[in-house]
């Protein structure tokens, strides 16, 4: 109030801020627009809890504090308990009647996978009896899984721990791309790979992981993550970097296993081969960091964003375990061969969970090499990556962006900003065709259902009254 | 033939300001006779629906509404572009991808500017406290010029804003003056001894043109909205911009100014006043009058108090029997009324009711000027009596449709100009277009009131 040379932050009308134009102020403009319609009172009501500024600055800072190391691979019988007729999937919970195309094909699949009917097609009436099998979310169960994200007891799966809390999470081993479980597919070749999987990889893997964590400590997921985004990967739709330093970290341990040479080596080149094979890591490193911040009364960053082919859901740290949903959309983007728009499924799977903490869509400027591939030009991902600062509480000083002068990631994305200036997280994905069976047609840019950033708001202040 | 064209342009939006100049643009459209673009709240639904266009019922207030009346039918298509050419300059120049957009809330701003700012609000009342909570949690202080602002969202932000120490001034916060910089409508002062503290922001610039007139400067003139000293918020602002003052060492004298306060919240906050160091006199209205306080700030600086300006001369009235008040300015409009005691009617265009979805009228002028011409036709109204205030933000020419339509009125009209030498409307301008068009102009509103009475016998 002393000094001569006030900065000011005009909000509202453009006549003010040219009346201080004109008195040679420094004025910084807001691009104000109506908040999303119909919460107004809402915003009000959580603006004026007075538990959020320090619930906010609570859940961003847990989320940060957490590193993810990978300390295990086992089977998912093992690590969670998971009993044959017991299936996992991406996404809010679902029934079979409303499961769509890619889902049922990947619980199909994994009937067959775990030998509850001899051919995939001979499942759907074991679906829909629903007596003898039953569906879950990968959330419940401190799991997320990719695309339909099916997990079932046989499948081996990573086991990533916070060394300060020793809280887990577990994802499935990638399986490569095209016709693949996680699409939908369940042809003879996907059932194989799963059985080799299983069989050799999950193992050979299991020896690496824990030799590296007896002898040098676990591989640091976390700092793997620091490394690939200055090194062009968003960890969401490419990981390529990511998987090249994982196989640096454990190769070594793979090659002195005592396992039978050729399938080392067919181990390594199944790994070196498959871009993606890194994202099975990124996702439960991301969930172990936002689990942090679940159940902090008054805070409205969104901890979960997943969806499950049909419905979109997210979930805050001030809300509990509930799920906000609505329908998910379909994905823009390009086409595999001769697939078109109408070949696609709704955007499905937990792999969302990547920008939920930052990455992934919001750190798009990072992956120049991709934003063709998901539909966008160089100009468009630095301004994706800006625009994501505006709805998120903070950066991630560990995950910085060269090219915009090494700013921090955009993270802890906040239900009030979304429904302030309507801007819609960016989600990078992969489609799945619409058909249970067909695997992957393309891959683009989607963004959740709108409503359900007015939903979770409204809860959010009917818990402040 | 005369036709009318009305759409509704969904999840379009600008603010009032934007779309009034828009609306101007339009209006000067070969073949238009009338245009209104306006977002449709209730008041511009029925403004619109008086000006003959029917607007569709299902529009909301966050629907564009265009509507055009046009001279003959081809001009439609001239008109519609008129319309989108006028939204789109009226918008800055679109960033390209690669550059930095511009923030999107004022957390964003804050963030921008590392937290150390000034925060004004001026979003519609439904949002305001949204963005000032923003503004205090980053501990800075903030100007909520928006009204229609619920006391008690205006009471939690004052009770955040008071516990660390900042100052909220608002909502409904027309005028600040902070080091020497006008926020909201403010006029042109040089730096000097007065620091003043005004739940009232129209009283504040007749304080501010008179003490510039007297030659004395002012260091700050904080508003703190004018609801702070009612017995819902106690005072919250006014405490804090009262010790602000104390603290600061230029200012000698502080000047409380403010409409009629809450009695048992005067009491205290004169309680608050004399703990200071230093000496605080009091502007409120009801006690006193805004020049009779200033004349004794003056008094008590040993400053000499001038004859306060009047130019021109209204003949006293030939028929009707009383003063028909028209003002801008909500104190402005109190004092006047005030003054004129039964044998006045005056309207406060300033107030919530005339503004929520609209600019104030200190930019848009077209809702006083109709009521203007109604009051010229009422055989009742006798004498005419107006606000005109200058500075930052305000129209930039009042006098150019003022004066056209006070000439017409045919009736004696007295107008208070407030402003200050340098404001950027040029004051002695303003005041020789109203003064020829047969207004007699006042500096001084207490007296120009009393003049108008005075018209009356």
């Amino acid at each position: 109030m002393t000094s001569s040379t006030t900065r000011i932050v005009n909000v509202g009308a453009d006549l003010l801020a040219d009346a201080l134009d004109a008195q040679a102020a420094e004025v910084t403009r807001v691009d104000w627009r109506p908040p999303m319609t119909g919460t107004e009172a809402d915003l009000v009501a959580v603006a004026a809890d007075p538990r959020r500024p320090a619930a906010n600055a609570d859940a961003l800072a847990r989320v940060l504090a957490v590193t993810a190391t990978l300390v295990d691979v086992a089977p998912a019988s093992e690590l969670l308990g998971l009993e044959p007729g017991q299936f996992l999937h991406a996404g809010p919970p679902i029934t079979w009647d409303r499961a769509s195309g890619p889902l049922r094909g990947a619980l199909m699949g994994g009937a067959a996978l775990e030998g509850l009917v001899e051919d995939p097609e001979d499942a759907v009436p074991l679906f829909e009896a629903g007596t003898s099998v039953s569906l879950e979310p990968c959330h419940h169960r401190s799991a997320v899984g990719p695309m339909a994200g099916v997990v079932t007891p046989s499948m081996w799966l990573w086991v990533l721990e916070d060394p300060e809390s020793g809280r887990r999470t577990y994802c499935s081993l990638n399986e490569g791309l095209g016709k693949v479980l996680r699409y939908g597919a369940y042809s003879p070749d996907v059932l194989t790979r799963l059985r080799w999987l299983g069989d050799v990889l999950g193992p050979l893997l299991q020896a690496a992981v824990r030799t590296v964590r007896d002898q040098q400590g676990p591989v640091d997921v976390t700092g793997i993550l620091t490394q690939m985004l200055q090194m062009g990967d968003e960890a969401h739709n490419r990981n390529r970097a990511g998987t090249l330093m994982l196989l640096r970290d454990l190769s070594p341990a793979m090659v002195t296993s005592g396992y039978d040479a050729a399938d080392v080596a067919e181990a390594l080149r199944f790994v070196g081969g498959n871009d993606h094979f890194f994202l099975n890591l990124a996702m439960p490193a991301c969930k172990l960091a936002l689990d942090a911040a679940r159940g902090i009364p008054g805070s409205t960053m969104v901890v979960a964003m997943a969806r499950n082919g049909t419905d979109f859901g997210i979930q805050t740290a001030g809300t509990g375990d509930e799920w906000f949903t609505g329908p998910a959309q379909l994905a823009d983007g390009l086409f595999l061969g001769d697939y078109g728009p109408e070949d696609a499924n709704p955007d499905i799977g937990d792999s969302a969970i990547t920008e939920t903490a930052g990455i992934g869509g919001f750190a798009m400027a990072t992956a120049p090499a991709i934003v063709r591939f998901v539909g966008g030009s160089v100009p468009d991902a630095l301004a994706t990556t800006r625009r994501m600062h505006e709805i998120t509480l903070g950066e991630n000083p560990r995950w910085s962006v060269p090219v915009l002068e090494f700013q921090g990631t955009p993270t802890g994305i906040d239900v009030t900003k979304v429904c302030r200036t309507g801007i819609l997280p960016q989600i990078n994905t992969g489609m799945a065709g619409r058909v249970a069976g067909v695997g992957q047609v393309g891959a683009g840019l989607v963004t959740p259902p709108a409503e359900i950033f007015p939903k979770a708001l409204a809860r959010l202040a009917e818990l402040t009254r | 033939m005369s036709q009318t064209h009305v759409e509704l342009r969904r999840g379009a939006y600008a603010d009032s300001v934007t779309l009034l100049q828009v609306s101007r643009t339009v209006q000067g459209v070969e073949g238009v006779t009338a245009a209104q673009v306006a977002m449709a709240t209730a008041l511009n639904v029925e403004v619109l629906t008086g000006m003959g266009f029917a607007v569709p019922p299902e529009a909301t207030a966050n629907d564009m509404v265009v509507a055009v009346r046009l001279s003959d039918e081809g001009s439609l298509d001239a008109a519609l572009a008129g319309v989108d050419r006028a939204l789109t300059e009226s918008t800055r120049r679109a960033p390209g991808p690669s550059e930095e957009a511009p923030p999107r809330t004022t957390a964003a701003a804050l963030r921008r500017t590392g937290g150390d700012a000034v925060v004004l609000v001026s979003v519609p009342g439904p949002s305001a406290f949204v963005e000032a909570v923003d503004a205090v949690e980053a501990g800075c202080d903030v100007m909520v010029f928006s009204d229609n602002v619920p006391v008690e969202q205006e009471v939690r932000l004052k009770e955040a804003a008071a516990a660390q120490g900042l100052l909220v001034m608002g909502p409904d916060c027309g005028t600040a003056v902070v080091g020497g910089l006008g926020l909201g409508f403010a006029n042109v002062v040089q730096p000097g001894p007065v620091g003043i503290v005004a739940a009232s922001g129209t009283g504040a610039q007749q304080v501010l043109a008179l003490l510039d007139h007297a030659g004395v400067g002012v260091t700050h003139a904080l508003g703190v909205g004018g609801r702070d000293l009612s017995v819902e918020v106690g005072g919250l602002a006014t405490r804090e911009a009262l010790r602000r003052l104390d603290a600061d060492a230029d200012v000698e004298r502080i000047l409380l100014v403010s409409k009629p306060p809450a009695p048992e919240v005067a009491a205290e906050i004169t309680d608050f006043a004399a703990s200071l160091g230093t000496p605080v006199s009091r502007a409120l209205l009801g006690e006193v009058d805004l020049t009779a306080a200033t004349e004794a700030l003056l008094r008590e600086l040993d400053r000499e108090v001038p004859a306060w300006p009047v130019t021109g001369r209204a003949e006293p009235a030939p028929s009707g029997s009383r003063v028909r008040g028209l003002f801008v300015g909500g104190t402005l409009a109190s004092e006047a009324a005030l003054v004129l005691g039964e044998r006045g009617d005056v309207t406060d265009f300033g107030d919530d009711a005339y503004t929520s979805g609209r600019a104030h009228p200190m930019i848009d002028p077209t809702l006083r000027l109709e009521h203007l011409a109604r009051s010229a036709a009422d055989p009742d109204v006798a004498v005419l009596l107006l606000d005109v205030v200058l500075g930052h933000g305000a129209e930039p020419d009042p006098a150019a449709l003022l004066a056209p339509a006070l000439a017409s009125a045919g009736k004696p009209a007295v107008v208070t100009v407030v402003g200050s030498a340098a404001d950027p409307q040029g004051l002695d301008g303003q005041v020789r277009a109203l003064a020829d068009a047969g207004a007699e102009v006042h500096l001084s509103n207490a007296g120009a009131a009393r003049r108008a009475l005075e018209l009356l016998s």
